[in-house]
């Protein structure tokens, strides 16, 4: 079985790397497919609902194509079917500039029959709503139920009690490349896609089922990509009408979702509502959990969330069901369902915390199983100055009111089989290492050469590393789950360590030495028995002649592992005249086995923190129950963390074991509810709903007061 | 037409000139009957014959002969404008995120500050001096601020990176010592997904030392 080996041994692994495409982002050379021009390329549009439920009674197309400059408009619906939530597809066109196919799509007349429609939660479960899921009697699926122990005797056992009502609203991804496609058809049976995806593979499979193609007749390209979050997995409607455009005008197409389009119909984080009677015993032991929540992932998808979350309660029971409003449907974003999970659960041990009397962070000591989580809850506190924090919430004097709090994560991360590398070595001494994976941003680039250079003894810079592109054919799976580094770095360790242990074949002769005493040093292969006998890598690779050296890796599961755990402390500011929140510092100390990479696995948990700070204090989707829309589809109205919402963070990479685990998504789950707790320890009053607005905290300070 | 069948207005028309002014919050609050009336004036808008002019502009101290509507901008010009020789433009640097200056995704440096490529026309960029992320690098020299920003990890997906890296270089033109809050205002116009700030804040640090 390979392993990584101590840390003493490693000259690169779990040092501080800069990336390799980091020239190509800086120039702006780097490539995205929003950036690749064709030769006569045209530009796709897309004509979407401005209303949330109608049925279509025509689609008048005649003028649009009458423009000059426009090649192709398809309908994408059918006359006589519904339109089911703002955004969905009506028809599509394809023109010589954007500009063009902008003009183009307002040509296209479209007659519709509204229907009524819900679009908030409280809507669709309102007893006289209208009915817009056949399925779902009320607009809500089956309830999901799960029991544990006794929740009767739980609670005659609890010494307090808590009931209360924790609310996160719908979140969008916010990816700054909108999701899209630049396709051109090389002939009938082959085409080429550039696509921003988190999924190589899985969109070429798409395409070539779609189009009944041979899958390696249909190429993916995905070189740089700006951002996915859990949203860009599939071709989506809009790939397959690039797709279609293509074919039809014979020239290469590039239609990219408008930011509009992006909030609309690309993906969501669902909404959470739950409903908790919770009881602890006076010896501080989470004892009975007794929760009913709802959310809504869209007209036809599900809004799933674990309860409870991280602690272990003996008695339980919960009762979930997801609610259909006619909105764009959720997608897979940033470690589903944790963040608002996480955000309940969270409030809750405080809440229960309090009521015993107890320090919150010695109540969670009780109650977790975790052992690394337990060693972070000392490490933070000491990060963060625990001691500091108000011993009776909003007690602090003054207008300016701080306070802290402290919240907990879990992820899994632990990678999976299915992943293809090839590791070569030339005779002019260059290396290639390659496969099918994508870097969405995380730096797996860089990732796969530290490893491949590591193993043989060069620079990261020595190692040419591709990725993004299906034709070589090795496959690679989707970027999520936090999933991508761990599965690809075993395959890659062993490619490098096969083609290695080939070159010291083919080199052991010459140096007189038993291949097993065989080592390569900084740009060296030298016999471990006799230093004297030493050759530069260019000459051990020289003796390759015309033959290069290629080989395969194989999945490994003692070189990755599954499990990371995740503790966030953070102090805040609350202006109590206006209500506005200042996040002063959080410290996030993040489980995550082997760092690779300790700068880019940083740059990580720095990202999971804001966009769980953007969560916390800012993201909402507003809908407009009257019209219908989503009222704030713009980055003006729907604001995420700019500059002056970043607080101090200090980002713990703390690897507690030397195999690699994922760390995409588990930083951004503590981040809510350690803001939240903190707002609470500031100004003594409890706010349970997300984001935390001004508007919410001066209403709770009114509250408090009368 | 019957009260329940409605035309459906596509979106409101809007001049690049009138960017910004909020359109979505009306599009949102008005029932789509209101619409209507919108639509038949883009509609009108849309049908007009549309005047073309041949401008020049001096983009990374190269000058470009450009064919331009009254209603592209500066950044349609780098990113799709093709030179009258026939050469792409290609420029594709700058991004579109937003196309309505919330985002800095577009900026570029004009007469030595920087500005919102999204949000200027291309006729009113004529006669001055633009500086792309392409064209800040002399040569193989990267600029400071490009090799901070490499340095200290200072991106991820990158895709808003050209915009920090030229707002942080315009930055610095102006200030150069900022301290920390100084940066945070110099980029409050630019947004990163990724969340990169903490070490932009650095590598802008880092730069502004070096320069
Ligand atoms: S695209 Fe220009 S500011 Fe966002
Ligand atoms: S690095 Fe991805 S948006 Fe900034």
């Amino acid at each position: 079985m390979a392993s990584w080996g101590e840390a003493s041994e490693s000259r690169l692994i779990g040092k501080r790397i800069t990336r390799l495409s980091g020239k190509d982002k800086v120039t702006g050379k780097a490539k995205y497919t929003f950036d690749i021009n064709r030769p006569g390329m045209l530009y796709g549009r897309i004509l979407r609902s401005e209303v949330a439920r109608a049925t279509v009674m025509g689609v008048d197309t005649s003028e649009a194509e009458a423009l000059p400059g426009v090649k192709a408009v398809i309908p994408l619906i059918e006359i006589g079917n519904q339109l089911r939530y703002q955004g969905q597809e009506i028809a599509a066109v394809a023109a010589e500039t954007d500009d063009i196919a902008k003009d183009a799509i307002r040509l296209i007349h479209v007659d519709l029959e509204e229907l009524p429609h819900v679009v908030t939660e409280a809507d669709a479960m309102a007893d006289s709503a209208p009915q817009i899921r056949e399925d779902w009697a009320g607009n809500q699926s089956e309830p999901n139920i799960r029991e544990d122990g006794n929740l009767q005797a739980g609670f005659t056992e609890a010494a307090v009690e808590v009931e209360a009502t924790y609310h996160t609203p719908v979140q969008t991804h916010v990816c700054l490349e909108t999701h899209g496609h630049v396709v051109e058809w090389e002939d009938e049976q082959n085409l080429t896609i550039w696509a921003s995806t988190q999924g190589v593979f899985g969109v070429r499979n798409d395409f070539a089922q779609h189009f009944e193609l041979a899958p390696n007749q249909v190429r993916v390209i995905t070189e740089h990509m700006g951002g996915g979050f859990g949203s860009k997995f599939g071709p989506g409607i809009e790939g397959r009408t690039a797709a279609e455009l293509s074919r039809i005008t014979g020239k290469a197409v590039k239609l990219m979702l408008t930011r509009k389009d992006e909030h609309l119909v690309a993906g969501n984080r669902p909404s959470m509502t739950q409903n908790v009677r919770a009881g602890a015993t006076r010896d501080g032991r989470l004892i009975a959990y007794d929760m009913k929540g709802h959310g809504t992932g869209g007209i036809s998808s599900g809004a799933g969330f674990p309860a409870p979350y991280v602690y272990h309660v003996p008695n339980l029971r919960t009762e979930r069901v997801n609610v259909a409003v006619n909105a764009g449907n959720q997608r897979a974003m940033r470690a589903p369902g944790h963040p608002q999970a996480a955000f309940a659960m969270d409030s809750l041990m405080d809440e229960l915390a309090e009521k015993l009397g107890m320090n919150p962070l010695e109540f969670r000591r009780i109650n977790d199983a975790n052992e690394v989580r337990q060693a972070q809850y000392t490490l933070g506190a000491q990060e963060i100055g625990w001691q500091r924090r108000n011993n009776v919430p909003g007690s602090g004097s003054g207008v300016k009111k701080r306070g802290m709090g402290v919240g907990s994560g879990q992820w899994g991360g632990g990678g999976g089989r299915g992943t293809e590398a090839r590791v070569t070595i030339n005779s002019d001494g260059t290396v290639e290492a390659v496969t099918g994976t994508q870097d969405i941003g995380t730096g797996v680039r860089t990732v796969i050469a530290i490893i491949v250079a590591e193993e043989l003894g060069l620079a990261p810079t020595d190692i040419m590393v591709k990725v993004g592109d299906s034709q070589p054919g090795l496959q690679s799976g989707g970027s999520g789950g936090s999933q991508t580094t761990p599965s690809v770095a075993p395959v890659i360790k062993t490619a490098a360590a096969a083609a290695k242990q080939k070159l010291f074949e083919r080199i052991a002769p010459m140096l007189e030495a038993p291949v097993g005493d065989l080592r390569v040093g900084t740009g060296t292969i030298y016999v471990v028995s006799d230093r004297t006998k030493t050759i530069t890598w260019e000459q051990a690779a020289g003796q390759l002649g015309m033959e290069s050296i290629s080989e395969g890796g194989h999945w490994d599961e003692e070189l990755r592992q599954n499990g990371a755990a995740g503790t966030q402390f953070a102090e805040v500011e609350v202006d109590t005249q206006t209500g506005a929140l200042k996040v002063i510092k959080i410290v996030a100390i993040q489980d995550c086995g082997l760092a690779i990479n300790r700068l880019t696995t940083e740059s990580q948990v720095n990202g999971g923190v804001i966009m769980g700070l953007g969560q916390a204090i800012l993201e909402e989707r507003v809908m407009d129950p009257v019209t219908g829309r989503m009222l704030n589809a713009n980055l003006e109205d729907y604001k995420v963390p700019g500059t002056f919402e970043i607080p101090e963070i200090k980002s713990i990479v703390f690897d507690t074991h030397r195999r690699v685990t994922g760390v995409g998504e588990p930083p951004c789950i503590p981040t809510p509810g350690a803001i939240a707790n903190a707002v609470y320890n500031a100004i003594g009053v409890r706010i349970r709903e997300l984001p935390l607005t001004p508007d919410k905290i001066l209403t709770a300070l009114a509250e408090k007061k009368a | 037409m019957s009260d329940k069948e409605k035309k459906q207005g596509t979106s409101i028309s809007r001049r690049n000139f009138l960017k910004g002014v909020g359109t979505g919050t009306v599009a949102a609050t008005v029932v789509p009957s209101v619409l209507i009336g919108s639509e038949e004036a883009a509609e009108a808008q849309a049908g007009d014959a549309i005047s073309t002019a041949t401008i020049q502009l001096n983009i990374n101290e190269k000058m470009y002969e450009v064919e331009v509507e009254a209603r592209t901008t500066l950044l349609t010009v780098l990113r799709d404008g093709t030179d009258t020789s026939g050469d792409n433009v290609d420029l594709t640097g700058a991004k579109l995120i937003c196309d309505r200056g919330e985002c800095g995704g577009c900026t570029v440096m004009v007469d030595g500050k920087s500005v919102y490529a999204c949000m200027m026309l291309a006729i009113d960029a004529q006669g001055k001096k633009i500086t792309t992320v392409e064209g800040l690098a002399n040569g193989d020299d990267l600029h400071p601020v490009q090799e901070a920003f490499i340095q200290h990890d200072a991106l991820m997906c990158g895709f808003c990176t050209p915009g920090f890296i030229v707002s942080s270089a315009a930055l610095l033109n102006e200030n150069k010592k900022p301290t920390l809050e100084e940066i945070k205002t110099g980029l409050s116009g630019n947004t990163c997904r990724c969340g990169t700030y903490p070490f932009i804040f650095d590598a802008v640090k880092t730069a502004s030392r070096k320069m």
